[in-house]
């Protein structure tokens, strides 16, 4: 099936009026030994074919629905909202694009503009960004913009518990630059800010911690930032924005950029995308940042009206000078965002944020019961995540689990060597009481079929 | 009316939300973590009710242009029509509701879709292999690039320079100076095609990629391709498709075959995945097997062949398996660049893009490019009498007229295009490509209607024949729109990017 109104007709005719016999004398410009190759995709389906074929791929995965998933590392099960999808389900919106022409797109603007005072207030941040891709882009994106700003460096160092593969991606995106990556060892589940001290000189360029970091773990942001001050650096504070619904902004620790996954609110987890990058700054740094940015302006007879502002950062005019080449960007998923944060509102957020705090100490807890489970990191504070180190290898334990339909958390030992029996748990809004207890009886029964085989 | 922001409609006590309620003895929170880790002050997030969300949404989204509800020729972005059946697929829990992290075993219908995809867009371009990773054609220029990168760093250098033509995309040289790269940029020639000689002048062994797009953005096929991908080759460099304008050759000939050993691809404009008021996309980037060993992790392997592998019906499709063995996502990639962004693509996108790619077969993606370039060519034959037409040849997918005749009579290309909102067009792409004053870049699509075209050639008809009259009224253009032209001089001087309050 296709999607083509034009029938074989108004073709026909459409090739007269341009004056030439036939398609091909259009494409006489394509070398004829291009012409000749085999596709050989799948016969065409129709519609009813799609639904059924695709219908049964998915029938071949086991949503989140069908299980009890305490996963977590960088993609989160939370409670949608139902206007959400409603709302962004409208093609004018989601059929849209770029908002180029103000005129005919204020509604995209406006509520762009909203997501970025939105973004703004929750981080406590100055300016906000129209979207990046996602959470670890977002961190490769935060690497270029600080090596541009601060143009003579060529150092950034990085927490050791950032998540391993936002670090990969750092490392990605500065390949070509002759960036030196320093990355900070991680004791008791947070940064060593001894050795953060003594890897910040004057070459440095930027400082990336991440808060709840990978463990789980809330971070001294306050104290980092006071010992990245004085060097000059850039402090960019990595943040869950669903947990600053309770916890200190990174507007209110000094951080120059806030930046992170908002796959958190209100985007499903998706297998991994499409998510939402966010990116934030102090006032100083706005013609630093990248990316769309809306602005509030006027027309000619004065009323209020939105357009896309401060352009000449952008790749289209300043190409090879521009400081990212971001284009497209998530704008769907940061209107998901918005509307996550309208609805939410000002006590449905610290709620909600409050609800995963609870649930994950009541987790942890009840986890801490079980013989042979302990917490890694009993000294740090944690939000919604926290690592357990377990009586057998983390794998076993999640295959022993996976049987009963549960999934009991990301095991670490494929991102940290040494970790093999440390587990990843989050526990978020989404899960009770009774959940909670079924976890810690699972792994009671798993981990005493270890012992005692 | 204007709608008002949605901090305007916040009354105390209103809320749109209800959460469980926590159902075990709750301790102080302090008790919990420290208060300094504590945020002292709720956000001032608005406080309403959930209708008031839904209408302030809904009538903003009324205030739109979109595919869905105005023809849309934008240039260079490919604004067909997303059908809808690629929304339902991809919303199924089975794809939606599943963790990236979820054991293997729980995700092999997900595993299936992305090798399908893989082997579908290798059957398109004519490339070895993909990575879905990329978010966006900006990113998977970037990973291309950084592909190149690695690719000749193994050799041995990883060489200085990346050509690319003038009328390339900002985001071309952008992504090769992240890269690492110092640009090069070659002329076009009159025919809008690149200029042979001063191409051959620019290249030598430091140069480790050409960038082409093809069509390139006048909307022209580069006839000598071929020549210029044995040049590129012979002086070790590697030649990098942009695929911006993919849909122009979809089904008539493959940037594989041409020589391109990296392309990316924007699957929001050829595979027809909405492109959401600027995003989400995706940008999959096909190599030669040359290039495989550095694609980004992970990759997906094979653990297991003969298991669940179920043929499809057709036996014309028998390379294909809807069923695919099982599936593993493989880490162990020692000349991997790394990682792109976290987890493994936007799946959600990628699985519109393949729902749209089974849907059309063969046959189908051949008419797609057919009728796409017929549509623009129909616009070129009953507009270039009153618009100038700088390239003679026929044009591929879209049509780039330069405005330069009204810019005399005292009407611009943006004056055109404000004035094309009032007859119910969205505009299309203007001052690009840069290489050609006042431009115009009109691209119709294949989902058009010859009776749509018609009534937009009507209206560039009418535009034209009223800036002859008085070319002064068209500043003011335009006249039907929820606003006038806005300032955009005092947004970017009067910066309000975050409403902090309304002045009393």
């Amino acid at each position: 099936m296709d999607y083509i109104p034009n029938t074989d007709a108004d073709l026909s005719a459409m090739l007269r009026e341009i004056g030439v016999a036939g398609f091909d004398e259009l494409v006489a410009a394509v070398p004829a030994s291009l012409r000749k190759f085999k596709m050989e995709l799948p016969s065409a389906m129709s519609e009813p074919e799609l639904q059924r074929e695709l219908g049964a791929m998915a029938a071949r995965n086991q949503p989140l629905d069908a299980l009890t998933s305490f996963l977590g590392a960088g993609a989160y099960e939370h409670f949608i909202p139902s206007a959400i999808d409603h709302l962004v389900s409208r093609g004018e919106l989601y059929t849209a694009y770029t908002p180029y022409q103000a005129e005919a797109s204020q509604g995209t603007l406006q509520l762009l503009y909203e997501y970025q005072s939105l973004i703004c207030r929750l981080t406590g941040m100055d300016i906000s960004n129209a979207s990046l891709y996602d959470g670890g882009s977002a961190v490769g994106e935060s690497a270029y913009l600080a090596l541009n700003a601060h143009s003579k460096r060529s150092r950034i160092v990085v927490s050791g518990a950032l998540h391993p593969e936002y670090r990969q991606v750092l490392k990605t995106y500065t390949a070509g630059m002759g960036t030196e990556i320093v990355e900070l060892p991680v004791r008791d589940g947070v940064t060593d800010l001894d050795a953060l001290a003594a890897a910040v000189n004057e070459n440095t360029a930027a400082v990336l911690l991440q808060s709840p970091n990978f463990f789980g773990c809330i971070e001294p942001m306050q104290r980092a930032g006071e010992l990245i001050k004085p060097k000059g650096a850039w402090f960019v504070a990595v943040v869950n924005p669903l947990s600053l619904g309770t916890l200190r902004p990174p507007g209110e620790y000094g951080a120059d950029f806030a930046v992170g996954e908002g796959q958190p609110l209100g985007i499903p987890v998706s297998y991994g995308g499409p998510y939402l990058g966010f990116l934030t700054s102090t006032r100083q740094l706005v013609h630093k940042i990248s990316g769309r940015i809306v602005g509030r302006s006027v027309d000619t007879e004065g009323r209020e009206a939105f357009c896309l502002t401060l352009q000449a950062r952008e790749q289209h005019i300043r190409r090879e000078k521009a400081a990212s080449n971001i284009c497209s960007n998530q704008s769907l998923m940061a209107l998901r965002a918005a509307i996550f944060l309208m609805l939410l509102g000002k006590r449905g957020m610290r709620e909600m944020a409050e609800l995963n705090l609870r649930r994950s100490h009541q987790a942890a807890e009840a986890i801490s019961r079980v013989p042979g489970f302990a917490l890694k990191f009993p000294r740090a504070p944690f939000f919604n995540e926290f690592v357990v180190t377990c009586p057998a290898p983390a794998q076993t334990i999640c295959d022993r689990l996976e049987r009963d339909g549960i999934l009991a958390g990301l095991p670490l030992g494929r991102f940290c060597a040494g970790m093999e029996r440390d587990l990843l748990v989050c526990v978020t809004e989404t899960k009770s009481t009774a959940d909670i207890e079924r976890l810690a009886e699972a792994l009671g029964r798993a981990a005493s079929g270890e012992v005692q085989p | 009316m204007r709608e008002s922001l949605i901090f305007d409609l916040s009354s105390p006590g209103r809320r749109a939300c209800s959460l469980p309620a926590f159902d075990a003895p709750a301790k102080p929170l302090t008790e919990l973590v420290p208060q300094d880790c504590l945020r002292q002050h709720d956000a001032d997030l608005p406080e309403v009710s959930e209708i008031d969300v839904v209408r302030h949404v809904t009538r903003l989204s009324q205030i739109n242009f979109s595919v869905d509800t105005h023809f849309y020729p934008l240039g260079s972005c490919t604004m067909k029509y997303n059908p809808k059946i690629n929304d339902r697929i991809a919303s199924l829990p089975g794809f939606a509701n599943i963790h990236p992290y979820q054991p293997a075993s729980t995700t092999q219908g997900a595993l299936a879709a992305f090798e399908l995809l893989e082997q579908t867009l290798c059957a398109i371009t004519g490339m070895d292999a993909f990575t879905l990773q990329p978010a966006a054609g900006a990113h998977g220029e970037l990973t291309g690039l950084l592909l190149i990168r690695a690719y000749h760093t193994a050799r041995g250098n990883p060489r200085r320079k990346v050509i690319v033509p003038d009328s390339a995309h900002g985001t071309n040289p952008s992504s090769a100076h992240l890269a690492g790269y110092h640009v090069v940029t070659v002329p076009s020639n009159n025919r809008g095609e690149v200029d042979l000689e001063k191409f051959r002048a620019v290249l030598d062994d430091e140069v480790a990629a050409v960038m082409l797009t093809n069509p390139s953005t006048h909307g022209v096929f580069e006839t000598n391709i071929l020549e210029i991908a044995a040049m590129a080759h012979k002086a070790g460099a590697l030649l990098y498709y942009d695929g911006a304008n993919l849909n122009a050759l979809v089904g008539l000939a493959r940037p594989g075959d041409m020589g391109f050993d990296v392309v990316h691809l924007n699957v929001h404009k050829t595979f027809s995945t909405p492109h959401g008021g600027g995003g989400p996309g995706a940008g999959p980037v096909g190599v030669k097997k040359a290039l495989e060993p550095f694609l980004p992790v992970p990759r997906l392997k094979i653990v297991e062949r003969e298991a669940l592998s179920i043929e499809r019906k057709n036996a014309d499709a028998s390379r294909f398996t809807l069923h695919a063995p099982r599936l593993a996502w493989d880490y162990d990639r020692p000349q991997t660049i790394g990682k792109m962004r976290s987890f493994y693509g936007s799946t959600g996108v990628l699985i519109r893009a393949l729902t749209y790619i089974l849907a059309h077969g063969d046959e189908g993606m051949r008419r797609v490019s057919e009728v796409a370039i017929i549509n623009a060519n129909y616009i070129k034959a009953k507009l270039k009498d009153l618009y100038d037409d700088p390239f003679p040849q026929a044009c591929m997918h879209e049509i780039v007229f330069s405005a330069r005749l009204q810019k005399k009579q005292g009407s611009s290309a943006r004056d055109i295009a404000k004035r094309l909102l009032d007859f119910g067009f969205h505009a299309p792409t203007i001052y690009f490509p840069m290489t050609v004053p006042e431009a115009l870049m009109i691209e119709p699509t294949e989902t058009e209607s010859r009776e749509t075209l018609d009534r937009f050639i009507a209206a560039m008809r009418q535009i034209a024949e009223e800036i002859t009259r008085n070319a002064e009224t068209l500043h003011n253009a335009p006249f039907t729109m929820p606003v006038t032209r806005v300032d955009e001089v005092k947004a970017a001087r009067e910066l309000d990017v975050n409403f902090v309050k309304r002045d009393a």
